[in-house]
Parts: C-alpha cells; structure tokens; sequence
C-alpha cells in the first residue's frame, strides 16, 4: 500500500476505471501549533461505501470538518469531481457536490421536519425574492415540486406522516435519519455521515445499513462514514480506513483492516485482538 | 501645560471606565452575559452617594462604605432574582432579562427621585483643594479619583490571583462543568464575582459623581455603555484588557474634544468600537474562541 | 383520511376581503371624526409601531440577533423622507409614494452597512454594534443642521401621514415580510437562527441571508420612520434614541419573537396602554366603586398610563423567566386556519353521526 497512491485498493473494482468522486492529498491541518491531521490521503469511488474508523480523538471528525470547509486545511489538497476546493466555503462546497451530518444532531428544531427538508432543497428551487412575495408561478410551481421531493426523499425512512411535526421534537433515532434526508437533499455527489448509527439500537442499527445500501443504490453517490460500530462498518463498507492520532495507519477491504496488526494495536493496544467483527 | 491637564484628565475618566469596564469584563467572562444593568447600578451608587452625604448627613468614609455596600447588594439581588433562574436559558434571554432590568432601574429612580438631576455635593466627599508639583496644579478630585482606582485594581488583581476563591473564578470561567466537578460551588462563585464588580462599581459611582456632580436617573446608561465598550476594545473577559480599554477609550475622548469636536466623542467612541470588531472581535487582550462542530 | 384544506386563491381571496373591510371601517372612523383626536393619534401611532415592530422582527425573531438599534434606521428614513417632502419636489400623491420608497431604500443602504459586521459578530457583540451605530446615527443627525435642523429640529414637514396611506404601508409590510418567510428565502433565514453551521452545509449563503435579512428589516424601519415624520411634522434627534430602540425591541419580545401576530397585536397593545387607562380611569362605571375603593382603581390607572415603563420591564423580565417564548410564542394567526378547524370539527362531528347510523 503505497502513500502516494491513495487510490488502491479501495475503490471498489466498478469504479476503478472512473474518476474518483471525492480525493485528499496530504489533507492537514493545526490547532495552535498541534497537529490534528496531518498527511490524509484518500480517494473514493463516484459509488463507493467508504468507512473511516478510529479510536476516540483520533480527528475523524477534524476530517469531516476540512473536507466540508468548516475548517481550512494547514496544508494539503482535496478536490471533488476533479475540481479544486482550495478557495471553497462550506456553502461553495455544498454545491459543489458535498453533503453531511453531524456528530451531535444540527437540524433546524424549531422547524418542521418538511421544513427541513426544504431548506436542503433550498439550491434546487431558482425562484428569486420578489417572485416569492408576488407569488408569481413560479413560486407555486417550484414549491409544489419541492414538497413533492421532500415527501419522496422522507419516505426513504417512512418519515411522511411526520413530515408536520417539529425537528426538534423527534426522537433521538428519528433525528439522525432527518438529517441524512436533509443532506440528500442537497443532492450531493458525496455524502458524509458522522456516526449515524450512534445511540441507535441494534434493529434501528439494522435498519439503518440496509437504507445507507439502498441509498448509494438509487442514487448512486458515494457516502462516506465515520462509525464505532464495526458490525456496521464490516458489512456495509466497501473500503475502510483507519485513522490514530491524526494519521492514516491503514486502508483496505474489511477483511483486510480486520487482520492488520497495526489496526488491533491502536484498537486494543499490544496483543489483542479486534473483538465483533 | 495645556496636554498635562489634558492626560489628567484622560487619567480621571479612564479610572472611572477602567473600575466599571471591570464589572463588566468579569461577569462576561463568567456566564457570558452582558449585564446590561450595571450601568444603572452605578447610578444608583450616585443616589446613595449623594442622600448618605447630605440628608444623612454621614462622614465621607461613613458614605463611601454605605454605596460601596449598597451597589454590592443591589448586584447581588439582582442576580439571585433574575439571573439565577436563567442559568441554563439561551443567552438571548438573558440579555433581554437584563436590558429589562436596566430599564426597570433607570424608571423607578424616575419615579422615586423624579428625572431632574441633582448637583452632589462634591467638597463634602473629597475636599477642594490641590497640590502643586514641578508647576503644575493637581486637583485633590482627579488625584483621588486616579489613586483610589488603582488602588481598586490592584486589590481585585490580588484577589483573583492569589486567593483561593480567585483561582476558583477563573476555573469557572474557563469550564463552568469542569470546575463544579473539582468541587467548586459555581453559584457562590458567580454571585461573588458579580458583588465583586459591583463593588468596584461602587467605587466608580463615588468617584464619578465627585468629578461630574450631576446625577440622573439616566446617568448610568451612557457611562456603562462606554465601559462596556471600554472592555470589549481591551478583550472581554480579560482583566488586564478592562484597564487598558477603559484608559484608552477616556483618551480617545479627551483627545476628541481637545480638537474642539466635542458634539462627537460619543461617535468617535462607537467607530473605535465597530473597527475594533470588525478587525479583531477578541479585542486587544482577549482569546480567541471556537465553537466545537 | 384526507384533511379539509382551504385552497389558496379562496384564502387569498378571504384574506384580501378583510383588510379591505378593516380598511373601510378604519376610514370611517377616522375621516368622520367620531374618535377624539388622541385615539386617532394614537391609531396612526400603533401603525407605524407595527411597522416597526414587525420589521424588527424579522432580524430578532427570525434570523435570531439582538439588534438595538432600531431606531437609527428610524430616523434615517424619517429624515429622508422628511428632506424629500419638504422639497416639494413631486405633487403630493407622488411625493407620499416616492418619499417612502426613498426614505426605506436609504435605510435599507444603512441596513446592509450595519449587516456587514453582522456576518463576524453574533448575539452580544451584534447587539452591542448595532446599538453603537444607532447612537451614531444620532450624533451625526445632531451635528449637520444644515441638512437635518440638528438640534433644533426639523419644521414644517408635509403631513402625509394620513390613516390610508399608514394602513396600507402596515399592509404592505406584513404581507411582505409573510411572503418573505414563507418562501425559499424566509426558510433560509429561519434555518441560520436554528443552526447557522448546518445551514452552511446545506448550501445556504448564510452571508448573504444576514445581510438580507438586515436590508429588509431597515426598509421597513425606514418607511416608519418617513410616516413617524408625515405624522409629527417636525423632527427631532433626541426622538431617535436608546430608548426608542428599546421600546421596538420590548413590543417584539412580549409579542413573542418570530411571531407576526404577537408584534402586531402587543404593538397595539404597548402602543395604546397609556391611553386606554386614562380612558378607564374616566369611565364613569368607576365612580359607581363603592367608597374609597373608586379612588384607589383611578389612581391605579393613572399611575399605570404614567409609570408604564415600569410595567413593561417588570413584565419583560417575568416574560423571560417565566415563559421565554414570549406571548404568542412562535404561533401565528391565520384566518384560513381557525376556519378550517371549524369546518373539521363539524365534519367529525358529521362522520360521527353518520357512522352511528350505520352500527
């Protein structure tokens, strides 16, 4: 596994002759002189399952954070579809094709969950301000499509009859899967979900990968993941890889990070051995 | 001799904002919460001031202590009734809360003492009288009002950094959870810093109304908003920052008005303030904090 | 089952019908002189404290800042729209239309200035910026008298502000700001006040909402302030403090933040107190109290039509603490919807009966 092909082996072998969606090179970045990430390379497949896993504090999150441009990155590059993200913001990098979650849920509470939904859609619709206080057609044209968009996108996870109800008000379950369908709604090329399992039990858990597979296959995006939860991880990623104190120690197959010594270590210290997996 | 006089006055004034930033500076540092109302505290200090001098009739020390002890109070109460129970509420509310203390104070001193000011009586405090040093003349009122203050500052800096329960306000400034979980009452610590700063308020307040004998019930308003700039320009939460904010915001002003721009000092003080922001939100001495995503 | 839903032409159509009533009804009143002068007055000042209180609004209770400085958009409008007035330059019915377009896109400018710190500054440090900046204002109206009369004051502005045109521009400015935030645009504002980093990432130019956000509420602040000017027919700076700022701010909270229902009604309510008590205390039902009692009730109500200001903190502060939400909390009123309840509850009420029939 060479450090300066950050390609092999895990795109997947139907995206191996594409593009990748989604490539860092020599992503990092600094606090204070401390350095979180340093040296992350990676590239994903346009349809690739991608995991990323890491004991606590290891800057998987940090990872998520340059790469949608909450933070900006010391050194290194990352591009998508190609393009250059240097100059991006977190908003240019969402319309450029990025979409994400958070670790400790940020939905719009006080709203409805359609309401959320339509503010992921809010760059699908084109009318301007005075059409929507005229309310010219196309005002009602374009919020009719939306609204149908948003019932389809929630009905992914049986959320319609919700759809009125506050975010905020939602159980705990129900909020990570709102915040997936408002960052599909922005119709991203990659999504990025941070630990959307957590705090879910093993059937929502199940319930859960099934819909993260049917996802990538009806829209045929990548999605890119942190999770702690190695039953998830193992079965639905197609490539993982495996970050500790902020650098990459190994990529590969399930299979592979599952037998690799370095892995157990940073897992389980010396001498044991990857429990669950 | 002309700029003498003028940096001794630059010197009173910023004592004053210094003492008052001060107030401000700690209890921002410790919940986060403009106290609007401290402005009004201090207006308040000029009422006791004034009525323990003349309708009391009390030694000048006698009344020092009482506003001194009064504005503590005051703060305190304050706290306890409408601050407390807002503790966990968002920060919106309890700014709102506390303008709507302000104006509650500023209104009740109208009704009880009526909106026309009063002249205090400032030789019954501190008396006329100066000192001539190297050809200049120095007034006893600006050469108390620069000592007393100092003396103030140097007291709080010895409290916060060398006493226990200074360790303690700046452990819960830093983490408020962290710090309740070494053990540390964080209400007891909130209400002191909060009687703390209205303590140097009350310094404020005797040595204001000594150097600008004119008190209304809107006194506080104008002067807390310019401490409070005072301490946003020298880094909030940042004692030090407090000092040097409140010095040079009263130079700023002095220097305005030794231009002959006086209808504009108030204007000047605010374009400090937006440039300020606009380049350096932490102001001079203050951090810089993120918000953890 | 599928919900009754009253269609959107027939709400609109509704909605159009009543304000038109309100309008005639308000004509009348005004125009026949059945109301005394100072409840005329005070009709057009509850107007324009709508205005103010629901553009305000927009930047406190929707996009979720603390701006006190309200009034300094005021009176940036006031005194374009006075200047232009006193110009003469238009005939009359242009000039009302003109001079409010005018004094609220001047306003608006002041409004996208003030908006710029507002994309690195947020909750106290915005406050506080907005609050200097109103003073600024202030002191700059203060110090130009040849443009703005200064201190002295601003004389002999034309009196435009009749009840027609203050209810229309109330009209305008809430089905405005309603249009606005039921739209792409409002929800997008909504979503920075819910979580400004998720809304980032969601593709909303959080930049350009703020700076929206702020245009919006400062042209409409600034049509106020051009009909607090037609009203009066003089200005002065002192009119355009703190204090004012406070006020507007005060009508928002207790109406409830982000409520349009909630600042139109505690605008009227805030707006009319003083009156409305003094009236009561010489309503002659009280002097029917039995003995000493008569006396107490009038004093009580005078010293609240006087002492208002008390009042007000006093209930701001309990607002807070009691229930932050303020009075209508996030509730809005809609006519389409209290009929529509109606109309459910009958139908049920129906389907009941019929399913009986049927068992």
């Amino acid at each position: 596994m060479g450090k300066h092909d950050p390609r092999t082996p895990l795109i997947p072998e139907r995206d191996q002759d594409k593009r990748p969606v989604m490539e860092c090179v020599g992503l990092g970045i600094d606090f204070g002189g401390l350095t979180a990430v340093d040296d992350f390379n990676i590239a994903i497949g346009p349809t690739e399952i991608c995991g990323l896993i890491g004991p606590n504090g290891a800057g998987k999150t940090t990872i998520f954070n340059l790469l949608t441009k909450v933070y900006q990155p010391t050194r290194g590059s990352m591009y998508l579809e190609g393009i250059d993200t240097r100059h991006m913001n977190t908003m240019q990098a969402n319309k450029a094709g990025l979409a994400r979650t958070f670790q400790n849920i940020r939905l719009f509470r006080e709203l409805t969950v359609l309401d959320n939904v339509l503010v992921g859609l809010h760059n699908e619709m084109s009318y301007n301000l005075g059409k929507a206080i005229l309310r010219l057609p196309a005002y009602w044209r374009s919020e009719r499509i939306a609204k149908e968009r948003a019932m389809e996108l929630l009905s992914i996870f049986h959320m319609q009859d919700m759809a009125y109800h506050k975010a905020g008000s939602l159980p705990y379950g129900s909020q990570r899967r709102l915040e997936i369908v408002r960052a599909l709604a922005t119709n991203p090329a990659v999504l990025l979900l941070d630990e959307p399992a957590a705090g879910m039990n093993p059937a929502e858990t199940e319930g859960l990968m099934e819909n993260i597979k049917k996802i990538q296959e009806t829209f045929q995006i990548a999605v890119f993941l942190i999770e702690h939860d190695m039953h998830l991880v193992m079965n639905i990623c197609e490539g993982v890889a495996v970050l500790n104190y902020g650098r990459l120690i190994a990529k590969g197959t399930p299979a592979q990070i599952q037998n690799n010594p370095k892995v157990i270590e940073a897992y389980l210290g010396t001498g044991g051995g990857v429990a669950d997996a | 001799m002309l700029y003498v006089s003028q940096l001794i006055n630059a010197l009173q004034l910023g004592s004053i904002y210094a003492l008052v930033a001060l107030g401000y500076s700690m209890v921002y540092g410790i919940i986060k919460l403009l106290n609007f109302a401290h402005g009004d505290v201090i207006m308040v200090g000029g009422y006791i001031a004034l009525f323990s001098l003349t309708a009391l009739a009390f030694p000048p020390v006698i009344a020092a202590l009482i506003t001194v002890a009064g504005c503590t109070l005051l703060a305190v109460i304050i706290e306890k009734l409408a601050y407390t129970p807002l503790r966990f509420a968002p920060r919106l509310s309890l700014l709102i809360t506390a303008i709507g203390i302000s104006i509650l104070l500023q209104n009740l001193a109208q009704l009880i003492f009526t909106a026309n000011p009063r002249s205090f009586p400032t030789q019954m405090l501190i008396p006329a009288g100066s000192i001539t040093l190297g050809g200049i003349q120095l007034g006893f009122v600006p050469l108390i009002t620069i000592f007393a203050s100092l003396l103030s500052m140097a007291i709080l800096t010895f409290l916060v950094q060398k006493t226990k329960l200074g360790k303690a306000m700046r452990a819960v400034s830093e983490d408020m959870g962290a710090a309740q979980l070494m053990g540390i009452n964080v209400n007891t610590i909130i209400t002191f810093t909060f009687a703390l700063g209205a303590a140097l308020a009350g310094v404020g307040a005797l040595l204001y109304a000594a150097g600008y004998p004119r008190i209304e019930p809107t006194l506080g308003m104008m002067l807390g908003i310019k401490a409070f700039v005072a301490a946003v320009l020298g880094g909030i939460g940042s004692i030090p920052g407090a000092m040097v904010g409140g010095y040079l915001i009263a130079l700023l002003e002095v220097l305005v008005i030794s231009m002959g721009l006086s209808q504009w000092t108030d204007g000047a003080v605010f374009l400090i303030l937006i440039l300020v922001l606009m380049v350096r939100p932490t102001g001079i001495m203050g951090r810089i904090q993120m918000e953890k995503v | 089952m599928k919900q009754f839903h009253i269609p959107m032409p027939v709400r609109y159509g509704m909605n159009t019908i009543l304000i038109i009533a309100l309008l005639l009804v308000g004509h009348l009143l005004m125009e026949s002189g059945v109301l005394p002068r100072a409840h005329a007055n005070n009709v057009i000042q509850v107007g324009f404290f709508i205005i103010l209180a629901v553009s305000l609004n927009l930047t406190a209770g929707y996009l979720g800042q603390l701006p006190l400085g309200h009034a300094g958009f005021m009176a940036v409008g006031a005194y374009v729209g006075a200047i232009f007035w006193r110009s003469g330059l238009l005939p009359d019915g242009a000039s009302i239309v003109v001079g409010l377009l005018f004094a609220g896109l001047v306003a608006a400018l002041f409004g996208v200035m003030i908006g710029i710190p507002a994309l690195r500054l947020r909750g106290d440090y915005l406050a506080i910026i907005t609050l200097g900046f109103g003073e600024m204002i202030r002191v700059l109206i203060n110090n130009i008298p040849t443009v703005t009369g200064g201190a002295q004051g601003l004389l002999g502005i034309p009196r435009h502000s009749s009840f027609l045109v203050v209810y229309i521009c109330v009209v305008i400015t809430c089905v405005a700001v309603h249009m606005l935030m039921k739209s792409r645009h409002g929800r997008a504002i909504l979503s920075i006040r819910e979580n400004e980093i998720a809304a980032e990432s969601c593709g909303i130019n959080t930049t350009y909402y703020k700076v929206m956000a702020f245009a919006f509420s400062a042209f409409f602040a600034g049509v106020a302030g051009a009909l607090f000017a037609g009203n009066l027919g003089i200005l002065v700076p002192g009119e355009f403090g703190f204090m004012t700022s406070i006020n507007i701010l005060m009508i928002v909270v207790l109406g409830g933040m982000g409520s349009m229902a909630g600042a139109v009604i505690a605008a009227a309510i805030l707006t009319s107190l003083p009156l409305v008590m003094q009236g009561l205390a010489h309503f002659h039902v009280i002097s029917y109290l039995p003995g000493a009692s008569e006396h107490i009730v009038r004093y009580i109500l005078q010293w609240i039509a006087q002492h208002r200001m008390i009042i007000y903190a006093l209930l701001l502060i309990i607002a807070m603490i009691a229930k932050p939400t303020g009075l209508l909390g996030n509730y809005d009123f809609s006519l389409s919807r209290i009929l529509e309840k109606l109309i459910r509850r009958r139908n049920v009420g129906k389907a009941e009966k019929g399913g009986a029939d049927h068992g």
